[in-house]
């Protein structure tokens, strides 16, 4: 690791201010990216601004038609909140399946979403829900905020501060491990909306990072069972390649979870 | 057996330092004024050294200095080596290339150190490193064992033309050849073992220091022979005389192999002590480091020919195997795909004819050596996958085909040096498939079609070669070294007992099942008896700890010292009890006049020894003795393992529900550490067969699975309860009837698992290992009409 200067602000207004301030600097919202690359000395922020705790960024509401979780909350809050499970229990599933305890105890929601690691499991859940991404300047719908691979909306110096994911009718999270990562080697997210709509996600097999899967939502608006996706194939042309899965693999995987996520609508 | 006496189950008393966080392994020593030293590695696979300026990185804060090959080839330091010389069928002997601890010409794969940095801290030392300026022209680099002999590969080293060390051979190729002419069938199968990262908890270290006073060198670092890398730095690398140069191996975290071998970095630190003025030099691997630069394991790429009689009988094996070395030849790495290799490729099995060629290849890789196992894992897998594809191709069941073909009368010669000493092929295979419930295979595997499952079985019946070796035959083989055991037993004044032994820990409970035995023999409490070893200063010279030696070598070096002390034992009680020496007898700590109530206590013996005021006319005081043992053969554990597993069609993952493990380890000293042995052995065994493989870019070279996230490890949630057993055959060629039981698991275990996937799939062969990828793409084209779920 290169020599840095770590800043512990007490409010986003600080953290806006130091970050300004500095030449280079880095948002710290977990670290669980960030430092491993930092030690491999391949990225090399002047100053890191360790947002983790911040109370603004903190806590988790739920009403009636919407859980809204602050951006610095660990996977492991909300894979254990008795609130997010019984709102979403997708949702919780998803959190629970982030990394392992060392990383979800330190790893937040905020810093997940703002890294868009194109294998993370929480951008299936944005997408996948149609939530909001809520910033220290806006509000960033889901299909505007993802970007492509390791990239989003954000602008330079913005925070995100909470995610508000509608609540759906049904959800569930199907997720293929990698096999030495434990990231998503595929991994699908797929919620039928109060409104009947059908939003399908597909995480850590896409070439662009997270994307709905549109051929697996127009089979499940006609007919929302795992049957509807007998014979329904993903293209691999917009699939990753590398030495743990093929395109086509990972575009088998994408049908695969999907069916079973609708599975797991049953319960 | 007495509470904790041999076979007793005592639980490991090093734990309490390992699991409080009490350990000492090299990277804690923190010798007064230490500097740090970071290693320039390169970039490319195969490069040309055209120039390296340092005066940047000189200049840098915090840099005591830095150092290039052209500076250790100036102190006039030798090169490594290869302790085991192997000659070609022609008789010519290998082509080694040279070894230099600091590359200074030429860069032969990715991670070639290429300069030293010393530095006050670890983090100037890596500041300063990326300052060296080094002008690398790039050279084409081959990695691929299938094309690195082509007449057009890059050439790696000139004394080794088309990038061959050696064409090596084995057995009876007229014999062979006639066998499979008259076969009635022929297995024939093309077969590849993986390259593997040992991966040790613990990376590698080095601490190296120099007295100018003393003209003395010490080294501390991370090594399972600290006395065989005191030898090879003092008589090949010309360090210092060995009386000059003291190695440590404190606590050691894993070895698994990679860690017996010398490498560059210890050299460097060493060299690089003086250099500085005598400063202490410590480095310790990254763990990027450790994937790049430790030797690797395995690597064979094999064309397999089996010949079978109409009644199934086998009648002669022939094997090509080309063996991949990496860029330079690691310390043994010259025998691990011949001596410790082709030697077991008769497994459990009476076969008249064997022939084996071995092609040792350089590449632009790291280099490879023995791996857990070493040789055994890759004969075991030809023969066992050999076995299971025989048995399908001839419609008999798997079990059976073995049966027939078991060895059953011992001593049994093999065509392949091996002389099996004793063992019970069919204890093992009856306690397993008992086990296993093989009988009812066809029921699950039904019940798991209905749930949607490929349910395959697979059996894998090995045999390795432990105990390590008899010298004067291992001499006559090559190698450069003796592979026998020393041992020391002090008994001390107040009656406490140390042993010193050559073997080496770093995991395998030595100090508990060593003094196990002592309790075994003397009667004291363990509490009461320490074990010393890895410090070439304290213990007498030894070879060190491989090949699942310590106890077969190391334990009878130890039973020979114990014999002594307690020969000189009984005559001291003898003149204290007035009684006749031959009358005397040990028994819980006691010596006693046999049929009387006449004793003295262990203490009261020891004190006499000690205190010299009555001791037998003419005794020498004191009570410690030495033993070198050398074992009278190779030891041969064998077993068979059951895997069955599941496999999830629409992803290609594969379950393993059910694995069973019968082992014939001989005389057994303690069941629990040596159920964690098999434990271990058999995770690593499943790591190769499902998960793990150092994969290398075939264009540039680079290694693709340089850390954890594209390097899988197995982890608890991979791995079901493995369901263990043992029989015991005694090993009739040491005193404790000792086998060996550290690399088994790794063994046995990945053939078991290959051979349950490709019966759950109904195909010959796949790729190890078999990810969920390459087992999805197997079910694909075996079954395409079904692959979609």
């Amino acid at each position: 690791m290169y020599e840095t200067t770590y800043h512990r602000p007490s409010t986003l207004a600080e953290a806006a201010s130091l970050f300004s301030g500095a030449s280079e600097a880095r948002f710290l919202a977990g670290g669980q990216t960030l430092l491993p690359t930092m030690k491999q000395r391949l990225a090399a922020p002047t100053d890191l601004i360790d947002l983790s705790r911040l109370a603004e960024l903190k806590g988790i509401e739920v009403t009636a038609d919407a859980v809204t979780i602050g951006a610095g909350t660990t996977h492991a809050t909300v894979a254990t909140s008795a609130e997010v499970a019984r709102a979403i229990p997708a949702l919780a599933k998803l959190a629970g399946l982030v990394g392992d305890p060392a990383v979800r105890h330190l790893g937040t929601l905020g810093g997940s979403l703002a890294n868009n690691d194109p294998a993370a499991d929480y951008p299936a859940a944005v997408l996948g829900l149609g939530a909001t991404v809520h910033t220290t300047k806006r509000s960033i719908a889901a299909e505007e905020y993802f970007q492509g691979l390791f990239t989003t909306a954000l602008e330079e110096g913005e925070i995100i501060t909470r995610v508000s994911f509608p609540i759906p009718a049904r959800a569930d999270y199907q997720k293929f491990r990698h096999p030495a990562s434990r990231y998503a080697l595929t991994a699908v997210f797929a919620a039928q909306m109060k409104d009947g709509s059908i939003r399908v996600a597909v995480t850590g097999a896409g070439s662009d990072g997270v994307f709905r899967a549109e051929a697996i939502e127009a089979a499940l608006a006609a007919n929302p069972t795992p049957s509807a996706l007998d014979g329904v194939s993903i293209d691999p042309a917009g699939m990753l390649a590398d030495i743990h899965g093929s395109a086509a693999y990972r575009a088998n995987l994408v049908t695969v979870m999907a069916k079973r996520a609708v599975g797991g609508w049953a319960g | 057996m007495g509470v904790e006496g041999i076979g007793a189950r005592v639980l490991r008393k090093e734990d309490k330092r390992f699991i409080t966080g009490r350990g000492r392994y090299t990277d804690d020593m923190a010798p007064s004024k230490t500097a740090q030293a970071v290693f320039v590695r390169s970039p490319h696979a195969h490069a040309r050294i055209v120039a390296i300026d340092t005066s940047r990185a000189k200049a840098a804060p915090g840099v005591i200095d830095v150092l290039t090959g052209a500076d250790l080839a100036a102190d006039k330091i030798g090169g490594l080596i290869c302790g085991w010389m192997i000659h070609s069928k022609d008789g010519t002997p290998m082509k080694a290339g040279a070894h230099p601890a600091i590359a200074r010409d030429v860069a032969r794969h990715v991670g070639d150190q290429v300069a030293i940095v010393v530095a006050e801290t670890k983090n100037q030392a890596r500041d300063a490193a990326e300052l060296v300026d080094v002008t690398y022209e790039e050279l084409p680099a081959v990695v691929d064992l299938a094309r690195a002999t082509d007449p057009d590969a890059p050439q790696i080293h000139p004394e080794a033309p088309r990038n061959i060390i050696y064409e090596w051979s084995l057995g009876d190729a007229a014999a062979t050849d006639a066998a499979l002419a008259r076969a009635a069938h022929l297995v024939t199968l093309d077969i590849a073992n993986n390259r593997l990262v040992p991966n040790a908890i613990e990376p590698r270290s080095a601490i190296g220091s120099y007295d100018p006073a003393e003209e003395h060198f010490t080294l501390y670092n991370t090594s399972q022979n600290p006395h065989v890398a005191r030898l090879v730095l003092s008589a090949f690398v010309g360090i210092a005389p060995e009386h000059k140069l003291r190695v440590v191996a404190p606590d050691v975290g894993g070895g698994f192999g990679s860690k017996i071998f010398i490498y560059p970095e210890e050299t460097a630190c060493l060299w690089a002590s003086k250099r500085i003025g005598g400063r202490p030099v410590k480095w310790t691997a990254d763990r990027s480091e450790s994937f790049m630069v430790d030797a690797h394991g395995r690597d064979h790429l094999t064309h397999a020919q089996m010949a079978f009689d109409a009644d199934h009988r086998i009648i002669g094996f022939k094997v090509a195997t080309r063996a991949n070395i990496g860029a330079y030849m690691s310390t043994f790495s010259s025998c691990v795909p011949t001596y410790l290799y082709a030697t077991l490729l008769s497994g459990q099995y009476d076969i008249p004819a064997i022939y084996c060629e071995v092609d040792a290849i350089y590449t632009n890789t790291a280099p490879v050596d023995a791996y857990r196992g070493a040789g055994r894992p890759e004969a075991t897998y030809l023969v066992e996958r050999m076995m299971e594809t025989a048995a399908r191709e001839l419609g008999v069941d798997p079990a059976e085909l073995r049966r027939k073909n078991f060895i059953r009368t011992f001593p049994h010669q093999t065509p392949v040096i091996m002389a099996y000493d004793a063992g019970d092929y069919d204890a093992t295979l009856d306690a397993a498939l008992a086990a296993a419930d093989y009988a009812g295979f066809g029921a699950r595997k039904a019940e798991a079609a209905r749930r949607g499952k490929l349910r395959g079985i697979g059996l894998s019946c090995y045999i390795e070669a432990c105990g390590i070796a008899p010298s004067a035959a291992v001499g006559s083989l090559g190698a450069g070294v003796g592979l026998w055991e020393s041992a020391e037993v002090r008994v001390n004044p107040v009656g406490t007992v140390e042993v010193l032994t050559g073997s080496h820990a770093h995991g395998q409970g030595h100090e508990t099942t060593f003094a196990q035995l002592v309790n075994d023999r003397l009667g004291i409490g363990i509490d009461k008896i320490a074990i010393v070893h890895g410090d070439t200063d304290k213990v007498q010279f030894g070879m060190g700890t491989y090949g699942s030696r310590s106890g077969a070598v190391g334990m009878s070096a130890i039973v020979k010292a114990l014999d002594k002390v307690e020969a000189k034992a009984k005559k001291i009680a003898a003149h204290l009890l007035e009684a006749d020496e031959s009358d005397i007898v040990i028994e819980d700590g006691k010596l006693k006049v046999a049929g009387t109530d006449r004793e003295k206590s262990f203490l009261e013996v020891a004190l006499a020894a000690y205190t010299g005021h009555s001791l037998p006319a003419g005794m020498e005081p004191g009570l410690k003795e030495g033993a070198f043992y050398d074992p009278t053969n190779f030891t041969f554990p064998a077993g068979t393992y059951v895997c069955e597993v599941e496999i999830d069609p629409g992803t290609g993952k594969t379950e393993i529900v059910q694995f069973v493990a019968a082992d014939d380890f001989g005389k057994i000293i303690n069941p629990m550490i040596v159920e964690g042995q098999v434990h271990g052995g058999i995770a690593q065994g499943i790591g190769q067969a499902l998960l793990e493989e150092a994969v290398y870019d075939r264009e540039s070279g680079q290694l693709m699975t340089g850390s954890y996230m594209d390097y899988a490890m197995p982890r608890a949630d991979d791995l079901p309860s493995f369901r263990l057993m043992t029989t015991e055959t005694i090993c009739p060629g040491n005193p404790l009837g000792m086998k060996g039981c550290g690399e088994a698991g790794a063994i046995g275990s990945p053939p078991a698992v290959i051979n349950a996937i490709t019966d759950a799939l109904g195909i010959r062969d796949i790729a190890m290992p078999a990810t969920p990828a390459r087992v999805w793409e197997a079910y694909r084209a075996a079954a395409p009409a079904m692959a979609a779920e």
